[in-house]
């Protein structure tokens, strides 16, 4: 038998159907939903007279635009149109008999984070939700990623998706990382290389001692943002750090089949002399923090550098980076340290998470948010909040000046009230920097937990390793 | 679903590289529970300003373009979120093919999901189609999926790839759910073995 990669694997166990031209139905073992990209998903059931295939292994939670303000209870804080979203998806879950966490649950959060947490979320598994950041739970060494309402609907329907195999790509990091550097430089770092076309058509399996090193936190970190680089999906192959978080969730097996399950994990990695059709290797010691200057997460450098100049580039991205540096006001040359910001946002299923929150709290720790910026930190799930909480971090938080929020996407995407005026400029933890993400004309400058909490405090774009 | 079998129609040239979903639909308009009525949110933000008045140079504000049904665009087109609201707005705005170098995954699976054609050529083809474009609304492109080729106002014609399932789908108007549902057998042989072998998933 020839050599396979994780992909290879994960894949050749999930074909349920296969045509003469290659077209396969995937079968899929779990599908999480939430209420944006679903109603219309739920509604094409309804008028077809179709069931959902498998119930039981369909998680909804409400997330993109629940309020995250502490009076979130109040019917009032949300918008009408916010309120009709969330109460089709307790509808729909309810009618279809889904898994399901409404805003009133204390395990509620962004979909992302609930998924791994319960324990949904399991090594070889094929994942898909309504949501490109679904490539999250490829941290796992699952198959995970997003896909658009029709599909979901077709989930739904059959439990399958039409797929088409795509490519293998490896990403090494090799060494250790230096300090001050974390799993969001890592992928950000992988992007500025690639750019955000780069692993079109790809899944990238991301390997190396860098990563091998990171927590569960960290791995879900860089494969979240690997469709920001244009993949498929990112997956990573489990170990004994998978297996530990794993072990004892809500849904994960017990006692024999938790062992059964374990000797199926193992068999799950790359074998020696499979065949990748691209290769990135990076020096974990040649990642240094990153932000992004521009409108794109390609848009990327490190703190120390400078904003760059459209003549650096080629073709059609000497335009958009005119454009870019216009609609973020920055001058080419200009450091990037000592760019004032307006907003520090630290959340996200891209840093939503315990380590993420104590990354921030190991620099705010005594220290105070600068005079007049705003400052937010919204958990991933409301276990996160409650674990913050018991660690003494929301203290830390709220004495440094910190708004501290309930569970939901909040200014990631800014659906619901949480978002950038015209203008105002953002460190933000979350993946994405598109003109008007966070808010209409608002400016996003990506960055990690610790770069986000040093911003915060002096009011620029900072090198958190001078804080630390 | 519409099929989609030819289009003789204007093209608009937008020759930004990443125009990412989040253009194309800004978030506001995602909390929509129906797939139609977003083709006048279709780019919002850099069709109108904050008080709703057109912006004059924006491309699809133009008297010339205002009847687009191609779009001739650069390289990632569609990148970012997975909503489906993009394809909804482009097609609902009566877009109904679009041009360029690459596209994002998930948003080129969207299109034909909705009737829509997205082709992928070269650059160097692209960049002939963005001028032909560019001469407005006397240049009218035509598109033949069955031939899979694309033809300029001027009768430069080029070839494009396009998978023969999706072409298959797109061509007859096919609901691909109903397609797979004729496979169920398949599906049902497969959750045995898979809870045989994998009884905790």
């Amino acid at each position: 038998m020839s050599p396979k990669t994780l992909y290879d694997k994960i894949w050749d166990a999930h074909v349920a159907h296969e045509a003469e031209d290659g077209t396969c139905l995937l079968y899929i073992d779990r599908h999480l939903v939430h209420e944006v990209t679903s109603p219309q998903a739920f509604e094409g059931l309804r008028m077809a007279g179709r069931s959902v295939h498998a119930p039981d292994k369909t998680i909804a939670v409400p997330d993109h635009n629940v309020p995250t303000t502490l009076d979130r209870a109040n019917a009032t804080t949300m918008t009408e149109d916010s309120r009709i979203q969330v109460e089709a998806l307790d509808k729909n879950a309810k009618e279809f008999g889904l898994h399901y966490y409404p805003v009133s649950d204390v395990r509620q959060g962004i979909v992302h984070i609930v998924g791994p947490e319960q324990g949904w979320t399991l090594p070889g598994m094929t994942v898909v939700c309504g949501d490109s950041h679904t490539a999250t739970h490829g941290a796992f060494g699952s198959l995970a990623h997003g896909i658009g309402t029709s599909e979901v609907e077709h989930v739904l329907a059959t439990q399958t998706l039409i797929q088409k195999k795509s490519l293998n790509m490896k990403v090494e990091i090799t060494g250790k990382l230096k300090p001050g550097v974390t799993a969001k430089d890592i992928t950000m770092s992988v992007i500025g290389e690639t750019g955000t076309a780069g692993g079109t058509g790809y899944v990238i399996e991301y390997c190396g001692e860098a990563i091998r090193d990171l927590s569960m936190e960290g791995r879900m970190t860089v494969c979240n943002m690997a469709i920001e680089g244009g993949a498929r999906a990112g997956l990573i192959a489990p170990d004994e750090t998978t297996y530990e978080y794993c072990m004892g969730r809500p849904h994960a097996p017990k006692g024999a089949a938790w062992e059964a399950a374990l000797a199926y994990w193992k068999t799950l990695f790359t074998d020696e002399g499979a065949h990748f059709d691209k290769v990135i290797t990076l020096k974990g010691e040649d990642i240094a923090p990153s932000v992004t200057w521009g409108t794109s997460p390609e848009d990327v450098l490190p703190i120390t550098a400078l904003v760059p100049s459209p003549t650096e580039y080629e073709g059609g991205k000497v335009e958009a980076v005119q454009r870019s540096l216009d609609y973020m006001g920055l001058t080419a040359g200009e450091p990037l340290t000592g760019i004032e910001i307006d907003t520090v946002f630290i959340g996200s299923c891209t840093n939503g998470r315990i380590e993420d929150l104590r990354a921030a709290a190991e620099i705010l720790k005594g220290k105070k948010v600068k005079e007049g910026l705003r400052a937010m930190i919204v958990p991933g799930s409301g276990l996160v909040r409650a674990q913050a909480e018991e660690e003494g971090l929301a203290d830390i938080f709220k004495d440094a000046g910190f708004e501290w929020r309930l569970a939901g996407c909040s200014m990631c995407l800014a659906m619901n009230p949480d978002q950038l005026a015209e203008g105002e400029r953002c460190a933000s933890t979350s993946n994405r920097n598109f003109e008007g993400r966070q808010g209409y004309k608002g400016r996003t400058h990506l960055v990690s937990p610790g770069m986000a909490a040093a911003a915060a405090i002096t009011g620029k774009l900072t090198d958190v390793r001078e804080m630390m | 679903m519409d099929k989609f079998e030819t289009l003789t129609g204007i093209a608009a040239p937008m020759p930004l590289v990443n125009i990412d979903t989040d253009m194309i639909i800004p978030k506001q308009f995602l909390k929509t529970i129906k797939r139609s009525g977003l083709g006048v949110n279709l780019f919002d933000e850099m069709r109108f300003d904050r008080q709703g008045n057109e912006i004059a140079d924006f491309v699809l504000n133009k008297p010339q373009y205002r009847e687009a049904e191609i779009l001739i665009a650069g390289d990632n087109f569609g990148c970012g979120s997975s909503r489906e609201h993009a394809p909804w707005a482009i097609k609902d705005f009566g877009i109904r093919c679009v041009v360029a170098p690459s596209y994002a995954d998930i948003f080129y699976n969207n299109c034909f999901k909705n009737g829509i054609l997205p082709i992928v050529l070269p650059q160097e083809q692209v960049d002939v189609l963005m001028k032909d474009a560019e001469k407005g609304s006397n240049a009218r492109m035509s598109v033949d999926l069955e031939a899979q080729t694309i033809t300029t106002s001027d009768g430069e014609t080029f070839s494009f790839e396009v998978d023969s399932f999706k072409k298959h789908c797109l061509m007859n108007g096919l609901d691909d759910i109903g397609l797979t549902m004729e496979k169920v057998d398949s599906v049902k042989a497969f959750e045995a073995k898979a809870s045989a072998e994998r009884p905790w998933v």
